[in-house]
Parts: structure tokens; C-alpha cells; sequence
């Protein structure tokens, strides 16, 4: 490994790690405004995860029934089980409107209603005039509207000559004596040789860590690397317990169905042909929050009342919408169910259960997408100069429960605001801070470890048993004795890492290196979820604790903060006030 | 039941191992036969995860798994797909893997797509829009918006361009299908306002023209999109307005 000194380097007003749409809509406002920007990623920018979000993002357009922002932020709020934000939910809610315009502007192919305005569906958790009747408050791009959105991004970004490192994995964030964050370092994949961005900013945009789970949704490079970066330099995750399982992944196999299948007016019949969501949720039924109604799963299985020869799944219905509904309205989900099922939507229910889909937990940040950590004056200080939106970073607008729709928003919204802020902060720090090789020498260390010859245990075994562990001691039902069984073996393989070797320690476009310093992140943020989860003796949103069944808004209205040093849990309260509107106060949460 | 998979295996630095500088000189490519255990509904895309459980130093591109991110594209028994939607069932054994032809390759099955992107980036693949823009969406019809269906849905796999003798030939000058499809993606779009700049700058001997409707292309695209058809409607839409 090379020394640091030896070390290339380049220099850019702002860096940002991860090309999702957080850190593509954070590039195209900084390239437009003329900064220099670099945008790194470890796959070409349009294979990011963004690329599969099917049905939608949310926006009170009211194109197709009525709607306005404050019912979206109440939803949101009452989604959340009361852990959001309250200032930054008002911010994406409002702010939503004119995002989706402005990336209708720049090209995304919505659908489109009889009058031409944007197509708008309706998904779970909303509702009109604060929890009356259903709303339609998606927009949608057919069912696959994060590759139409993803896409447009990238394709924008060309037209503003972001530069790309297309290819490139970050390894670790490079700070300051003081703790600024001044640059990463990166490696490039294909020649295998590191290099020192230096920025003014950085900005985190890596999204989520599904892979942590054996059965998910997630792309296998949906790995945590920007949360555990941020864990590394001293930095919280917050709410990391909050992992949301999706109610309708595909069974066995994990590939997501969109929510949009029931708000197309798809529902779900368990083992004895009942729509069963009647029984848990009788107004929004099928529609509930994703939370809700993966619970309802899981207790049918449980009960006796899963579909199939194993009795342990569910049927997810379209069969009765039409082939037209169905292919035209969803035809991503028709090619899913043909290549993985062999079946055709239109004509047979899909086989279904929950699975794990999206962190509402990460990195924290205030509204302006500004990394905040407790440091000597309170529990959210801004770390200057960086920054973190999107699946990693925690606002917190989805507290404990995402709705459907919301997490498109939230990437643009956060990404946008993180581009804004970042423009005034380097207006503010026009120059470089000095970098020294000090600085450098704890990534490169990083990275050395994996140099390390001889025998050892292999990374995919290692990896697989992690992701077994995760399944096993945190998933949807969750108890004290078997979390704490869960974060003893998690220890024990945290220590067994250390004696991981690599058989290949080749330079060029070596893909095993690169799944080991992935392993990394994935034990970290594995730590932080199960920790969390273990400490929060409630049970809110996504998170709920069979020998705790009820929400405890005494002792529990408050954020957990997961540290990397001596794996410790701090608290840091809710911000309940909102920006203009009143607060909604906690109530039971029915739908 | 096993299966029996070969692959083109390429190491540019082959003494992985030692500290040896990297020499792109010595190494040859060479095809290498393993044997993984089947599922069923297996995907090609878990062979190779299979082999890579075998012998970590073996390495090719893949993300999503379910075929929309366009990472892992291959070329099994001759035909370029997507690994992660090719039922391993539907292949005769044994199958061969090789990368996706006419692309310099990195390693093993890993491709340099440089020119496929620069071709990409050459059609100018975004909207452009003159008139000034409106407060809330620029309306579209549905039927308008219909245009845009089997050609929005493009992932970038480049199985269709790399399919292509015309790209084979002269991928420095010729578009290819990937690209082409992009340019009619934004021509046919009703929001587009820069039909007449499209057009201006597909003229001359290469870059649309070399197009000779071998339709390999549309035989291999994954997502069942047809970049011959919308070469031909760009090749219409040049005539009409010539006249």
C-alpha cells in the first residue's frame, strides 16, 4: 500500500459519494450553479438503487382528487408512529410540489391523465383532510418511475458536465484536526489505485444497507458504506432500529412488488381466501402503513393461515383489475412475476411476504441536509462540511415507518437542499483546508488491512452468516432474549472479521476487495440496527417488540443515537414543532 | 443436479498474490469449466455468484438482480442477455460465458463500456425545452405519452450495441442502437423542442446511417425494446422534414 504522501490528488468544490437521485439532484444543482463537482460512485451512476423504485413519488398535486400539503405532512407525521421531525416533514411536504414539477420539467415521462396533467395513484397511509378518505397523492412514471426519474437525473447531469468517477468506491472520509471534513479517499475499481479527492464538502449519498438481511428487496451494492463511513469518523446513526419491511416482496425470493399493485386496487387473501387487512385495519384495509400490514402478514403465517404446501406466505390479487390495468398500469411488476413466477399477473395472485426493504434510520442530519452529531453545545451540531441525504441520512422525515412514495421525495428534496446549502457554504469557505498525511493515514490503514496475506476465513462465508444473523435476531417480531442472543454472535463475528483474508489481491477491477471493505460497513450498520433495536424496550413504526407491544411516548418520544466506540446509545429528543403549521400531538395510530 | 457452466476467464495482473506490478502483457485469456449445484428457477447471474463462492478472483459486473439496473450483461452460448433474467433452464449445457463481444475487456467477464457510453452521451439524451416554463407541469397527452412507451424503458446494458456488427465496425463513429433509441426517445417527445438540432446532428455517413437493419439488436434486447423500429422512424421523420 502506498504511502500518503505518494498519493495522487484532486481538488473539487464539493464531493459527492453515491449517484442515486439524492446525490445526482444535489450534483445537478451545484454543476449548474458552476461549482465544481465530483460525483463518485461505485457502479455507473444509472445502476444505482434508485433505478428500481416502482410506483412512485409523492407530491399533494391534487391532479386526481383533492389534496394539499398539510394532509401529506399529516400523514406523514401520523406514519411515522410520531418519531418525524415535524420541521423537516413541513419541509419535504411542502417542498414536493414544486420538485415534482421540476423534474417533470426536465424530462421524467410521468404517466398522464386524460387532461395531461401528471398521474397521480393513490398508495398506503394517505389520506384527505387529516385521515378521511383515501387520497391519490403518487406520482407515477408507469411502475417504473425511479429508473424514469433515476435516468433524467443522470441525463441532466450530463447536459451540466458533472464530472463523474464513474466506477470508483469510497473507502473512507479524510477530517481535519478539527474535524472538518475535507475530502475521501477513493479507489478507483478498475486499475485498483487509490486517489485523495479533496472538497470543500462532501456530501454522503450512498443509500441503504438491505444487504445486511438475507432476504431483501436491495441491490447487492445496497451495502451502508456512507452510514458506516460516518460511524467510522466519530459520527452517530440515528434511529437505526427502524428498518422497514416491505408487506409484498416476492416469497422466497425477495424482488419487490410495488405498493402501487393494491393502491391500483390489488388486495391480499391469506390460506382460506379471506382479505384478511379487513380484520386488522377495516377503514384502509390493504392500504394501511407498510408497517401494519406486514405485521398482519406475518401474524397469518403464524396463526395457521399462510397460503401454499408450506403454509407460509400470502396471495397478493390484480388478477381481477384486468389485463389492461395490469399490463398497462404495471407492467414492470408483469415482467417480475413472468421471469421469477412463470406466471402472469392479470391471471394469477402472486405469492407473497415481507421483506427487508428500507432504512428509515442513518446518518442525522437537520433540514438543510447538514450532518449533525452531539457534540460540546447540544445534541445536533453541524460537522462543517459535511453533508448526507437520502436512504443514508435520518432528517428524520420517516421516523418510525416510511409510507409508500416517500422515499423518492425525500432523496430529491434533501438532495436539493443539500446542494443549496452546500453553494452558500462554499461561497462562505472559498478555500481548501490544508490536508496532511496525518489525515489520510486512517483510510489508507483501512484499506491496508485488507492487504494482509495468508490463510483465513473467506468473506462470502462470513457475509452469509451475518445476514442470517440479522434475519434471525431482528426482523419483524422482535424480543428481548433473542436480540441480546443476536448481539452476542454479532460481536463474536465482528472479532472473526479481523481474521478474514483475501485469496485475491490482485489490482485490476477486483471485485473480491471491494466485497470485503463492503463487509466492513455491513457488520457496522448490522451493530448500530441490532443495538438500537435491543435498547428500545417500545414497540413504534417498524420496530415492535413483542414483549413490549405498546408505544411509550413517555419514555420513548426521543431519537436513538448508535456509536461506533464502544458500541454506546445516546438519546437526542423529537423536534415536534413544525416550520409554520401547529404540531400534531401523538395519538393512537388506526387505520 | 449440477450444472456445468465454462467462462472466459482474463486476468490482466495474474500473479495475484504477489506484490508484482500488474503486467497487462503476459496474461491470456483462456475458458475455465465449473460445476455449480442447480436450483430451481436458478438465473444465470446466481451460476456465476456460485463460481465466485468458488474462486473469489473471478469477477463480473451485477447489481439489481431483477433486470433493471443493466449491470450484467453477458454473452451465454452466443447471445448477449442479462444474466439476472436468464433462466440457467432455458441454456444448453455446457454453457459458455464469455463477455460481451467487440468491448476491450478489463477482466473475465468485466467489459470497458467507455465508447458505448461516449455514443450514448453524443445524442444529447436529455430534454430541451426553449419556451419558458410553465408554473406546474407541461401538459402531455396521454396518447403523446404513449410515444415514449419501448423506448424510455432503455437500462444501458449495451447487449443490443455490442450485438451490432454496424458497432463492432466503427464504434468511435456510429451511434449504435442503444444511443439511437435515446435520440428517438427525445424526438418523440412532445416536450422536446430540439427536433431540427436532433436531426441536424445525425446527418452524415456514420452515425445513423451505418444502420443496416441486421435487427440483432431487437433479437437481444432484454427489456423486448426495438432500436431498429425507432432507427427507421428517425430515418422518416429526417425525410419529412427535408421535403
Amino acid at each position: 500500500m502506498p504511502a500518503a504522501r505518494s498519493l495522487p490528488h484532486r481538488h473539487f468544490d464539493a464531493l459527492i459519494i453515491g449517484a442515486g437521485g439524492a446525490g445526482l439532484n444535489a450534483a445537478l444543482r451545484l454543476a449548474a450553479a458552476n461549482l465544481r463537482v465530483a460525483v463518485v460512485s461505485k457502479v455507473f451512476p444509472t445502476r444505482s438503487h434508485t433505478v428500481a423504485a416502482q410506483g412512485g413519488v409523492n407530491a399533494a398535486l391534487a391532479n386526481a382528487l383533492p389534496d394539499n400539503w398539510h394532509w401529506h405532512m399529516f400523514d406523514t407525521v401520523k406514519g411515522s408512529d410520531y418519531l418525524g421531525d415535524q420541521d423537516a416533514i413541513e419541509t419535504m411536504c411542502r417542498e414536493a410540489i414544486p420538485t415534482v414539477y421540476e423534474l417533470e420539467h426536465a424530462g421524467v415521462p410521468f404517466s398522464r391523465l386524460d387532461n395531461g396533467k401528471i398521474y397521480q395513484r393513490a398508495f398506503g397511509g394517505q389520506s384527505q383532510n387529516f385521515g378521511g378518505e383515501q387520497a391519490a397523492r403518487t406520482c407515477a412514471a408507469a411502475d417504473r418511475t425511479g429508473h424514469a426519474i433515476l435516468h433524467t437525473l443522470y441525463q441532466q447531469n450530463l447536459r451540466a458536465k458533472t464530472h463523474f468517477f464513474d466506477e470508483y468506491f469510497a473507502v473512507d472520509l479524510i477530517r481535519d484536526d478539527e474535524g472538518v471534513a475535507i475530502g475521501a479517499l477513493v479507489l478507483d475499481i478498475e486499475s485498483g489505485e487509490p486517489l485523495i479527492i479533496e472538497a470543500k464538502t462532501t456530501l454522503l449519498a450512498t443509500g441503504g444497507y438491505g444487504q445486511v438481511f438475507r432476504t431483501n428487496t436491495n441491490a447487492f451494492i445496497n451495502t451502508g458504506d456512507g452510514m458506516a463511513m460516518a460511524l467510522r469518523a466519530g459520527v452517530p446513526l440515528q434511529d437505526m432500529e427502524f428498518y422497514q419491511f416491505h408487506p409484498t416482496g416476492v416469497a422466497g425470493k425477495g424482488m419487490l412488488i410495488t405498493e402501487g399493485a393494491r393502491g391500483e386496487g390489488g388486495y391480499l387473501v391469506n390460506g382460506e381466501g379471506e382479505r384478511f387487512m379487513e380484520r386488522y385495519a377495516p377503514k384502509a384495509r390493504d392500504l394501511a402503513s407498510r408497517d401494519m400490514v406486514s405485521r398482519s402478514i406475518v401474524t397469518e403465517i403464524r396463526e395457521g393461515r399462510g397460503c401454499g404446501p408450506n403454509k407460509d406466505y400470502v396471495l397478493l390479487k390484480v388478477d381481477h383489475l384486468g389485463a389492461d390495468v395490469v399490463h398497462h398500469r404495471l407492467p414492470g411488476i408483469t415482467d417480475i412475476c413472468r421471469v421469477f413466477l412463470g406466471i402472469d399477473p392479470a391471471k394469477e395472485p402472486i405469492p407473497v411476504f415481507p421483506t427487508a426493504h428500507y432504512a428509515m434510520g442513518g446518518i442525522p442530519t437537520d433540514r438543510h441536509a447538514r450532518v449533525v452529531a452531539p457534540a460540546r453545545h447540544g445534541p445536533e451540531e453541524v460537522v462543517p462540511g459535511l453533508y448526507a441525504a437520502g436512504e443514508c441520512a435520518c432528517v428524520s422525515v420517516h421516523g418510525a415507518n416510511r409510507l409508500g412514495g416517500n422515499s423518492l421525495l425525500d432523496i430529491l428534496v434533501f438532495g436539493r437542499a443539500a446542494g443549496t446549502d452546500i453553494l452558500s457554504y462554499v461561497a462562505e469557505h472559498p478555500n481548501h483546508r490544508p490536508m496532511l498525511d496525518a489525515h489520510i493515514e486512517p483510510a489508507i490503514a483501512r484499506l491496508a488491512r485488507w492487504e494482509r496475506q495468508g490463510e483465513g476465513e473467506r468473506v462470502a462465508d462470513v457475509k452469509a452468516e451475518l445476514r442470517r444473523l440479522m434475519e434471525d435476531h431482528c426482523g419483524v417480531f422482535r424480543d428481548q432474549p433473542t436480540m441480546a442472543e443476536g448481539v452476542e454472535k454479532l460481536k463474536a463475528l465482528r472479532e472473526r472479521v479481523e481474521g478474514v483474508r483475501l485469496r485475491d489481491h490482485s489490482q485490476t477491477f477486483n471485485t473480491a476487495r471491494i466485497e470485503a471493505l463492503e463487509l466492513d460497513n455491513l457488520v457496522d450498520v448490522g451493530m448500530a440496527t441490532m443495538m438500537s433495536a435491543l435498547h428500545r424496550d417500545e414497540s413504534r413504526g417498524a420496530h415492535s417488540r413483542v414483549d413490549h407491544p405498546e408505544r411509550d411516548d413517555e419514555r420513548w418520544m426521543k431519537h436513538s443515537l448508535y456509536l461506533r466506540e464502544d458500541d454506546r446509545m445516546d438519546y437526542k429528543p423529537v423536534r415536534t414543532k413544525p416550520l409554520t403549521v401547529e404540531s400534531f400531538p401523538p395519538k393512537p395510530r388506526v387505520y | 443436479m449440477s450444472i456445468t457452466i465454462s467462462v472466459y476467464r482474463y486476468q490482466p495482473d495474474s500473479d495475484s498474490g504477489s506484490n508484482a506490478s500488474p503486467s497487462a502483457t503476459g496474461a491470456k485469456p483462456y475458458m475455465q469449466t465449473f460445476e455449480v449445484e442447480a436450483a430451481p428457477g436458478m438465473m444465470l447471474r446466481e451460476a456465476l455468484l456460485a463460481i465466485k463462492e468458488q474462486d473469489e478472483t473471478f469477477a463480473f459486473r451485477h447489481s439489481c438482480g431483477e433486470g433493471v439496473c443493466g449491470s450484467d450483461g453477458v454473452n451465454a452460448n452466443g447471445t448477449n442477455c442479462l444474466a439476472c433474467i436468464t433462466p440457467v433452464a432455458d441454456l444448453k449445457q455446457p454453457i459458455q460465458v464469455r463477455p460481451l463481444p467487440g468491448r476491450p475487456v478489463i477482466r473475465d467477464l468485466v467489459v470497458d463500456m467507455t465508447q458505448f457510453y461516449e455514443q450514448y452521451r453524443a445524442v444529447e439524451p436529455y430534454l430541451i425545452r426553449k419556451d419558458p416554463l410553465p408554473e406546474q407541469e407541461i401538459r402531455q397527452s396521454p396518447e403523446d405519452r404513449e410515444k415514449l412507451d419501448g423506448l424510455y424503458e432503455c437500462i444501458l446494458c449495451g447487449c443490443c450495441s455490442t450485438a451490432c456488427p454496424s458497432f463492432w465496425w466503427n464504434p468511435d463513429k456510429f451511434h449504435g442502437p442503444a444511443a439511437l433509441l435515446q435520440s428517438w426517445r427525445f424526438l418523440a417527445d412532445s416536450r422536446d423542442q430540439a427536433t431540427e438540432e436532433r436531426l441536424d446532428a445525425l446527418e452524415g455517413p456514420y452515425k445513423l446511417f451505418r444502420c443496416h437493419s441486421i435487427m440483432n439488436c431487437v433479437e437481444v434486447c432484454p427489456k423486448g425494446l426495438n432500436p431498429t423500429k425507432a432507427i427507421g422512424q428517425i430515418k422518416e421523420l429526417m425525410l419529412e422534414q427535408s421535403v
